[in-house]
């Protein structure tokens, strides 16, 4: 398979990482493509768990969202909100959070609550929901975003969710005792952080992709690991599958007045 | 008396200027015929508390009825921005609001120690996050017995409480199922609640021990209102219509737009509606 797009590239690279023991916690958008992929792919018993209560889920389509009566429908069980962030988050049942992120800067922070000063935003985004405690209480966060200028920045406005703060050891300084971040899925490349600085640093660029355009969509000066590889492009079967759920996807949210 | 009403006495009845209410749901079982309805009514200086203000709550910000609003996700759910809480916010129209902003698992657990009828509730929450800064409502304590810190905020205790749920009995027990958010809680921390429903049957018998029951006692009044959470779906009823939350984002991207569907869509409409709205989208 030769044609693809880098949002496909990304959605693909960022479902690979996932395990098939894994327990995910999903964030809507690009995270949910993703883990879904995953589960129709190499994970089939992964554990997807979005923040409205439904464990287990395995939706034909993806979810317009986090509340979708499709991941109730298709779930193990559905619990109320406050036993999902008490005994499922909070009591450590979680290994992986997936996030996406409006600013993000190289340390793994995200910012998806303002765009300026707080009390007076140039953008109002809509908040945090569930992130502020995904990010501390998961086993580890992957974060999956398209590269640009203003998502990817030196200074985030806002910390929504903590990632690594200041980078070295400002998790377990502050008491936290998850990873946060350990992988950055973009639709140019795959960053993991530095063991010591916990900066990201750039694993795995994918085809089509150059450090010219890593560096130009990001407001930081990339760092790249010693040897870095090419991400392995797509396989028919991933493809295939990407967009045969997009297609469904697509169908279920334009339609639903009509095919009703 | 019958706890049974038309939904305009239920609001009537219960909602009061100046109220702090939670219309709850989270993308499910949304109250949207009860926020009309008070929408019509015309309730001024509202305290809006809800974990994921959407639609409804955009409406009642657009129409001036908010002078705060405490949340945790403002967004229209994988569409993008509320236009209209947005414009209060950036450009105070039309009449500025206050925010006060939490996590999920903070209002969560606020809407659970308010139904526990404890002052505060205790998590592990916030670390390293900005929002304890420009909220002080969120404050850290220390575990006695460990030392951890922690993260505390107040106990939700509204006013009023709006849910939708799927049925009540003859009785006016509620019976609420699939994503149940925490309509559940949110109903045992108001002083008054107010419950819409699909419709009503004679009784419970031969269901499930473990169902999430309301006992009747607990609720206030019921109002029948088919199709009531309308673009919000019911479990079993109906889908969500997902193309109106779509068309939502263009509706309330301008001012003259927005005040012309609220016209025609909410001030000159009656509940009776929203039967009619959901008819394409019955479940089988």
């Amino acid at each position: 398979m030769t044609d693809f797009t880098p949002d496909e590239m990304m959605t693909i690279a960022a479902a690979r990482q996932l395990r098939n023991d894994d327990v995910c916690f999903v964030g809507i958008g690009a995270p949910s493509a993703a883990c879904n992929v995953a589960r129709l792919t190499h994970a089939p018993d992964i554990t997807l768990i979005y923040e409205s209560g439904t464990i287990g889920t395995s939706p034909e389509v993806l979810p317009l969202s986090i509340g979708d009566g499709e991941l109730c429908e298709t779930a193990l069980t559905t619990v109320g909100v406050p036993e999902m962030f008490r005994y499922w988050l909070m009591g450590g049942r979680i290994s992986v959070g997936f996030l996406g992120a409006a600013q993000l800067d190289r340390f793994g922070n995200i910012n998806t609550t303002v765009i300026g000063d707080y009390h007076n935003p140039k953008v109002r985004l809509p908040g945090g929901g569930g992130a502020p405690e995904i990010a501390t209480s998961c086993g580890e966060i992957y974060i999956t975003l398209k590269q640009a200028p203003r998502s990817m920045v030196s200074k985030i406005d806002f910390f929504t969710s903590f990632g690594h703060g200041e980078g070295g050891d400002h998790r377990q300084r502050l008491g936290i005792k998850t990873k946060g971040p350990t992988l950055l899925i973009t639709d140019l490349a795959i960053w993991r952080p530095d063991p010591e600085t916990k900066e990201f640093v750039v694993h795995s660029i994918h085809r089509g992709a150059t450090k010219e355009m890593i560096q130009e969509t990001c407001g930081w000066t990339v760092r790249y690991a010693d040897n870095v590889d090419e991400t392995p492009v797509p396989t028919d079967d991933e493809l295939g599958t990407l967009r045969d759920l997009q297609a469904r996807t697509t169908a279920a949210h334009s339609g639903k007045r009509d095919a009703a | 008396m019958s706890k049974f009403v038309p939904l305009s006495q239920a609001v009537s009845d219960n909602l009061h200027d100046g109220d702090v209410v939670a219309f709850e749901g989270f993308t499910h079982l949304i109250p949207h015929a009860a926020a009309h309805e008070a929408i019509r009514q015309g309730f001024k200086d509202l305290t809006l508390l809800r974990m994921t203000p959407d639609i409804v709550y955009d409406q009642m910000i657009g129409m001036g009825m908010a002078k705060k609003v405490i949340f945790s996700y403002a967004g229209n759910p994988g569409v993008g921005l509320l236009r209209r809480m947005r414009d209060a916010i950036e450009n105070e129209y039309p009449r500025a609001i206050e925010t006060v902003e939490h996590s999920h698992s903070a209002m969560a657990q606020a809407y659970e120690a308010g139904a526990s009828g404890l002052p505060l509730a205790v998590f592990r929450g916030y670390k390293g996050a900005d929002l304890p800064k420009v909220n002080p409502d969120i404050k850290m304590i220390e575990c006695p017995y460990t030392g951890e810190k922690l993260a505390t905020v107040p106990a939700h205790q509204p006013d009023v409480a709006f849910i939708h749920a799927q049925k009540a009995d003859a009785k006016g027990n509620v019976l609420i199922e699939g994503i149940i958010g925490v309509q559940k809680e949110v109903a045992l921390a108001a002083k008054r609640v107010v419950v819409t429903v699909e419709e009503m049957v004679p009784d419970f018998a031969d269901l499930h021990p473990n169902l999430c029951i309301l006992p009747h006692w607990t609720v206030d009044a019921i109002a029948v209102v088919p199709g009531g959470a309308h673009p919000s779906y019911t479990f079993g009823y109906y889908q969500r219509d997902n193309a109106a939350y779509l068309d939502w984002d263009k509706i309330s991207s301008d001012r003259e737009l927005f005040a012309a569907w609220m016209q025609e869509n909410v001030l000159s409409a009656t509940p009776e509606v929203f039967a009619e709205r959901v008819r394409g989208l019955k479940n089988d």
